[in-house]
C-alpha cells in the first residue's frame, strides 16, 4: 500500500515540479517580451555620435581672395615666379567649443588686358565704374588689385584703398621683399574687409561665458529667419502739435533699398504707427543755463518700459520686432534734448537700446509756434530722421564700422547704406552665430532624451535631426570651401531644423507617466504572479541542489 | 454660412454707396459719443461710441466670395480689465482725453451688465465705390445698478458713475458729443432734471421710436468752460414710477430642456408682440458636434400650428472639425410665440478633451436673430454722415422697419463624464482579480496533495482535552 502511494505522490511531486517550471518559462518567454513590447515608448534611433562630434567642430573660414597684379607694380622676376595660391590661415581666440580658424586663400594672377586699362585711368572712381561692368562676385569672396608704387589712382600717401564692392587696391613696391610686403599688406586688407575676431564674438556673445562679453553694450540682435520692423510717432501733445510725417515715402526711398540689400539674411516686414498721448517714463529735467530741458544718460533706461505698453503686440509676431519711435516732445517741455555721460548733448538727440530698437527726439522749430495759433503743424523732415534711424538699424544688426589698416582710403558707403563686404561679414557672423544656436539646441536636446527615458522619439523628429545635423555639417564644409551664400542657407536650415525637433509637441506626451504611478499600476498584478513563481523556482533549485550532494555522499 | 451673406451684405450696402455723397473724408476721422439713457427701473445705461475712419490703398474686390465669409463665436468668457485695456489701445486719445477718460476699469466692472465690442468694415468713399475706407467701430456699453450702488438714492452724475468728469475734448476727435435720453420726460419737466440743462436737443427715431436726446457738444467751448470740467447730473424730481417697461416687438428666449445624460432638447422661443402685424425672421445656430442633433424633430410651431420656413439651410457637423450650422427664415406671425426646437444626443469625448472643470458643463453658443421689425413710427430718410453713431450702426431700412440683430442667451450643457481615475481603479481590479485566479490556478497544478495523519493535535486540542478531563469525559 505504502510503495504504490509514494510512487503516486512522487510522480504528482514531479508533475508539480514540471507545472512550475512551465510557468516560469511562460512567464519569461512569452510574458515578459510581451509586457516589455506593448509597453516600450517609442523611440526612433538617433544619431548621438554625430551630436556630441559636433561639438568638437572645427569650423574653417575660408576666405578666397584673387590678388592681381599689374604690371610694374613688383619686380618682373618676382611676376615670373608667381606662386598659384598661398593659404594664410589663423586661429580666432574665442572661449568657445568650436574651433574658429580663419583661412585666406589668396590666388595670385596677372591683370588682364581691360583691368590694366582700368587700373591705368585717373581716379579711383573711373576704375571702379568699368569693373562695375563685368558680373557680381561671389558673396565672401575679394578681389585685391597690386598697383605700381608711383601709380597716380591713389592719393600719394594713401597705400592702399577699399571700395564699396567685394574690391580693393594695394600700392605695390619695387624691393627684394616685394612679395612678402605685398603679401602682407594684402592680408590687412583682407581682414578689415572680411572676418574679425570681433565680429564673431558679437555673434557668439550668446553662447561665449559672461565675463568676457556681457559687458558690451553692443550685442547685435539675434539671427532669425525675418524682422519686423517698426516705426513709430509719438506725439505725447495733439493739443499742441499736429504732426505730419511721410513715412511711407520715407521706407520707399531710404530704408527699403537698404532692406533689398540684406535680402539674403532674412525676411523684412515693415509697418508704421502714430501714437497720440504716449509719454516718456522720465520726467525730463531743466537746464535753465540755455532753458530748455534734457535727459541724462543715466535716466535713458527707464525712458522705453512705458513706451512700450503701447506700442502694440509683438506676441502676434514670430519674428523679433525693431522699434523706431519718433518722440515730439510736449510744449511744456521742448526743446528736449538728450546727454550723454558726460553732460554733452548727443549730436543726434537719439539713442539705441541693443535688440529692441532706438528713439529719437524730434524738437519742433521754435519759429513755428510765432504767430501761429495751437495746434501748430509741424511736418516731420524725414531725411534727418531717416538718417538716423538707418544708423541704428546697422547697429542694431551688428554693422560695425570697419577697422580700417593704416594709410587706406575708405570710400564711402553706397546709396544702399551698406558695402557688399559688409553683407559678407554679416553672413560670415550670422553662419557662425545659426550653427553655434543649432548645435546648442541639438545637444541639449540629446542630453535630455538621454536623461528622461519615456520620451517618445518619433520619427519625423528623428528626420529633422538628422536634417539639423546634416545641415550643420553641409554648412561648415560649405564654409570651408568658401561658399559662402549656400553655408548661411544650410546653418539656416540647421537651425530651424533643429529648432523644430526641441520644441515638438510629442516629446511631451508621456512625461504624465512617472515612473512610480506605473509601478503602483503593476504591482497588484505582477507582485501576486512573479512570488509563486519565485518561490517555486527557489524551492525547486534547492531540491535539485540537495539531490545533487546525496550521491556525492554515497560515493 | 453662405445665406449669412445677404444680411452682411445688406449692412454693408447700406452704408455703402450713396453714403458719401460730394466730397472725400478726411484721413483718420474720430467721432466719439456718449448716450445715457435713464431707465424706467431707475437704473441707467451709458454707452460709448467711437468711429475711427482711414483711408487705404485696399481696392474692394467685385462682389463678396462667401467661401471666404467665417462665423465664429466664443459663448463665455469672463470678461474683465484684460479684455478693456487692449481694447483703449485701439482709440486715439487712449484714455487721456475726451470721452474715454470716463473708461475706468474698476467702475465699469463693477455694473450690472457689460457689453463690448469691435466692427470692422470697409466703407465706399464715394457713389461709385471705387475706393474704398476702413471703418473701426468701438462700443461699450455698461447699465448702472441705482439701488445697489446709489444706496437708494437714483439721482446720478459722471462722477457718481465712473469717478471722473470730462474736461476737455479729445484734440483729434472731429465730432464729440454726449446725449442723455430725455423722451419720456421732456414733456413734463417734473419727473427728470438734466442739470447743466442742455444747450440743443436733439430729436430722431432710434430703432422705431420717437426719441428726443440732450445734446452737449464738447467741442463747443461753453459746455465744459464754464465750470472748467462738465459734470452731467440726472435729478430725479419724483421717483419714477413702476410703469412697465415698454415690451420690445422682438425678443428670443433659449433653453435646453431633457432628462439624464443621453438625450435633451434645444427650444428657441421667439416672441413677436406686434398687435397686428407678422415680419420674417432669420435664425442662425450654430452647435458644437458634440451635440448631435437629429435635424428630423425639428419643429416649428406657432399659436399651435407648424409654422413651415421658408428657407432653411443646414450644415452637418464633422466630429471634432465643424460644429452644426442651421439657418432658417421664420415667418412670426402677429402677437404670437414661435417655439422652434430640436432634439440631440450628448456625445462622448475623448478624455483629453475634457475641459479642466468638465462637469460644470459645456457652453453653447447664442443663436442669432436677424430682422426687419416694423417701426413704431415711420423714420425720415436723413443723411448718415450727419446723424449720431448710435443711429448708424443698424440704420433703419425704408421708413416702415428697422434693421435689429438679438443675440440669445448661451447655454450651458452638461455632458456625460467619465470617471477620471477609473483607469487605474479597473486596472487595479482586473489585475487583482486575475492574481487571485493566477494563484489558485497555480497552486492547483503544482502543489502536491497527500492524505495527512492525523497528529496529535494542537494547542486547541491539548486545551481542549484538559478541559475534558476535568469534566471527566473521554478526550478526542
Amino acid at each position: 500500500m505504502a510503495a504504490p502511494g509514494a510512487a503516486a505522490t512522487d510522480l504528482e511531486v514531479v508533475r508539480g515540479k514540471r507545472a512550475a517550471l512551465f510557468f516560469a518559462a511562460v512567464v519569461i518567454v512569452l510574458g515578459l517580451p510581451l509586457w516589455w513590447k506593448t509597453t516600450e515608448t517609442y523611440r526612433a534611433p538617433l544619431p548621438y555620435s554625430q551630436i556630441s562630434g559636433l561639438n568638437s567642430l572645427q569650423l574653417r573660414l575660408m576666405v578666397p581672395v584673387t590678388v592681381v597684379f599689374t604690371q610694374e607694380s613688383v619686380p618682373l622676376d618676382d611676376q615670373e615666379k608667381l606662386p598659384f595660391t598661398v593659404v594664410h590661415e589663423r586661429e580666432i581666440p574665442l572661449k568657445y567649443k568650436l574651433k574658429i580658424k580663419c583661412r585666406f586663400q589668396k590666388a595670385y594672377r596677372r591683370a588682364l588686358d581691360h583691368e590694366e586699362e582700368a587700373l591705368s585711368l585717373g581716379s579711383i572712381q573711373e576704375a571702379e565704374t568699368m569693373f562695375a561692368e563685368p558680373s557680381e562676385q561671389a558673396e565672401g569672396s575679394l578681389t585685391v588689385y597690386v598697383i605700381s608704387e608711383h601709380s597716380s589712382l591713389l592719393p600719394q600717401d594713401m597705400m592702399s584703398y577699399i571700395g564699396p564692392k567685394r574690391m580693393a587696391v594695394v600700392r605695390g613696391i619695387m624691393h627684394r621683399e616685394a612679395f612678402n610686403i605685398i603679401g602682407h599688406r594684402v592680408i590687412q586688407v583682407a581682414q578689415a574687409m572680411s572676418l574679425t575676431e570681433d565680429v564673431l564674438a558679437a555673434a557668439l556673445a550668446d553662447h561665449l561665458p559672461e565675463d568676457k562679453w556681457s559687458s558690451d553694450k553692443r550685442r547685435p540682435l539675434k539671427s532669425s529667419l525675418g524682422y519686423e520692423i517698426t516705426f513709430s510717432l509719438l506725439n505725447p501733445d495733439p493739443k499742441s502739435h499736429d504732426v505730419h510725417w511721410d513715412i511711407e515715402g520715407a521706407v520707399r526711398r531710404y530704408v527699403q533699398p537698404f532692406l533689398n540689400a540684406l535680402r539674403a539674411v532674412g525676411n523684412f516686414s515693415v509697418d508704421s504707427q502714430i501714437l497720440y498721448y504716449a509719454v516718456l517714463g522720465v520726467n525730463p529735467r531743466f537746464d535753465p543755463a540755455s532753458s530748455s530741458y534734457y535727459l541724462a544718460a543715466h535716466s535713458l533706461p527707464h525712458v522705453i518700459n512705458p513706451v512700450e505698453s503701447r506700442l502694440g503686440s509683438s506676441a502676434a509676431s514670430l519674428y523679433p520686432v525693431l522699434n523706431f519711435l519718433l518722440y515730439v516732445p510736449e510744449l511744456a517741455h521742448s526743446p528736449l534734448y538728450i546727454q550723454d555721460k558726460d553732460g554733452a548733448p548727443v549730436a543726434t538727440n537719439a539713442f539705441h537700446s541693443p535688440r529692441w530698437g532706438g528713439i529719437m527726439v524730434y524738437n519742433v522749430d521754435p519759429k513755428a509756434y510765432n504767430g501761429s495759433e495751437l495746434p501748430v503743424r509741424v511736418k516731420v523732415d524725414m531725411v534727418r530722421v531717416m538718417e538716423v534711424f538707418l544708423a541704428q538699424l546697422r547697429l542694431l544688426f551688428g554693422i560695425a564700422q570697419p577697422q580700417l589698416p593704416p594709410k587706406c582710403l575708405f570710400s564711402g558707403s553706397k546709396s544702399e547704406g551698406i558695402m557688399s563686404w559688409e553683407l559678407d561679414r554679416l553672413l560670415w557672423a550670422r553662419s557662425v552665430e545659426n550653427l553655434a544656436t543649432a548645435t546648442t539646441t541639438l545637444t541639449s536636446l540629446a542630453q535630455l532624451l538621454g536623461k528622461i527615458s519615456n520620451i517618445v522619439i518619433k520619427d519625423d523628429v528623428a528626420s529633422e535631426v538628422y536634417r539639423a545635423v546634416a545641415a550643420v555639417q553641409r554648412a561648415a564644409e560649405e564654409l570651408a570651401s568658401g561658399h559662402l551664400a549656400s553655408a548661411f542657407v544650410a546653418s539656416q536650415e540647421a537651425v530651424t531644423s533643429s529648432e523644430r525637433a526641441f520644441f515638438d509637441p510629442s516629446l511631451l506626451h508621456l512625461l504624465y507617466f512617472p515612473d512610480d504611478q506605473k509601478f503602483a499600476i503593476y504591482i497588484p498584478l505582477f507582485l501576486p504572479m512573479a512570488v509563486p513563481i519565485l518561490l517555486s523556482l527557489f524551492k525547486i533549485f534547492l531540491e535539485t541542489r540537495k539531490s545533487w550532494k546525496k550521491p556525492e555522499k554515497i560515493d | 454660412m453662405a445665406a449669412a451673406a445677404p444680411l452682411s451684405l445688406l449692412v454693408l450696402l447700406l452704408l455703402g454707396p450713396g453714403v458719401w455723397g460730394q466730397t472725400d473724408p478726411p484721413r483718420d476721422s474720430l467721432r466719439e459719443e456718449l448716450v445715457i439713457t435713464p431707465l424706467p427701473s431707475g437704473d441707467v445705461a451709458a454707452t460709448f461710441q467711437f468711429r475711427t475712419r482711414w483711408d487705404s490703398e485696399l481696392q474692394r474686390e467685385e462682389g463678396t466670395d462667401h467661401s471666404f465669409l467665417r462665423y465664429a463665436v466664443l459663448p463665455r468668457e469672463v470678461v474683465c480689465t484684460e479684455n478693456l485695456t487692449p481694447w483703449k489701445k485701439l482709440l486715439p486719445c487712449s484714455s487721456k482725453a475726451g470721452l474715454s477718460v470716463l473708461l475706468k476699469a474698476d467702475r465699469l466692472f463693477h455694473t450690472s451688465y457689460h457689453s463690448q465690442a469691435v466692427h470692422i468694415r470697409p466703407v465706399c468713399r464715394d457713389a461709385r465705390c471705387a475706393s474704398i475706407s476702413w471703418e473701426l467701430r468701438q462700443t461699450l456699453s455698461v447699465v448702472f445698478d441705482a439701488f445697489v450702488t446709489g444706496q437708494g438714492k437714483q439721482d446720478w452724475s459722471l462722477f457718481r458713475m465712473f469717478s471722473r468728469t470730462l474736461t476737455e475734448p479729445c484734440p483729434l476727435a472731429s465730432e464729440s458729443q454726449v446725449y442723455v435720453d430725455v423722451t419720456n420726460y421732456s414733456q413734463d419737466n417734473e419727473t427728470l432734471e438734466v442739470y447743466p440743462p442742455p444747450l440743443t436737443t436733439y430729436q430722431d427715431v432710434v430703432l422705431g421710436t420717437r426719441k428726443t436726446y440732450a445734446v452737449y457738444d464738447l467741442l463747443d467751448m461753453a459746455v465744459i468752460n464754464n465750470s472748467r470740467s462738465l459734470n452731467l447730473q440726472l435729478k430725479w424730481k419724483r421717483p419714477p414710477g413702476n410703469e412697465a417697461p415698454p415690451m420690445p416687438f422682438l425678443y428670443a428666449q433659449r433653453y435646453v430642456s431633457g432628462y439624464g445624460l443621453h438625450n435633451g432638447e434645444l427650444s428657441t422661443l421667439l416672441y413677436n408682440t406686434h398687435p397686428y402685424r407678422a415680419f420674417p425672421v432669420l435664425l442662425l445656430d450654430t452647435v458644437p458636434w458634440y451635440l448631435r442633433l437629429y435635424v428630423h424633430t425639428l419643429t416649428i410651431t406657432s399659436k399651435g400650428k407648424e409654422n413651415k420656413p421658408s428657407y432653411i439651410h443646414y450644415q452637418p457637423a464633422q466630429d471634432r472639425m465643424q460644429p452644426h450650422l442651421l439657418e432658417m427664415l421664420i415667418q412670426l406671425p402677429a402677437s404670437s410665440v414661435t417655439k422652434v426646437s430640436i432634439q440631440f444626443e450628448r456625445a462622448l469625448l475623448k478624455w483629453t478633451e475634457y475641459t479642466p472643470d468638465p462637469n460644470h458643463g459645456f457652453y453653447v453658443s447664442p443663436s442669432v436673430l436677424s430682422a426687419l421689425v416694423p417701426s413704431e413710427v415711420a423714420a425720415q430718410p436723413v443723411d448718415w454722415e450727419e446723424s449720431p453713431l448710435f443711429n448708424t450702426l443698424f440704420p433703419a431700412s425704408g421708413s416702415s422697419s428697422h434693421f435689429v440683430r438679438l443675440y440669445t442667451e448661451p447655454l450651458l450643457v452638461s455632458l456625460p463624464t467619465p470617471d477620471f481615475s477609473m483607469p487605474y481603479n479597473v486596472i487595479c481590479l482586473t489585475c487583482t482579480v486575475v492574481a487571485v485566479c493566477y494563484g489558485s490556478f497555480y497552486n492547483l497544478l503544482t502543489r502536491t496533495f497527500q492524505i495527512e495523519e492525523p497528529s496529535k493535535g494542537g494547542l486547541a486540542r491539548r486545551l481542549a482535552n484538559l478541559i475534558r478531563r476535568a469534566r471527566g469525559v473521554p478526550p478526542l
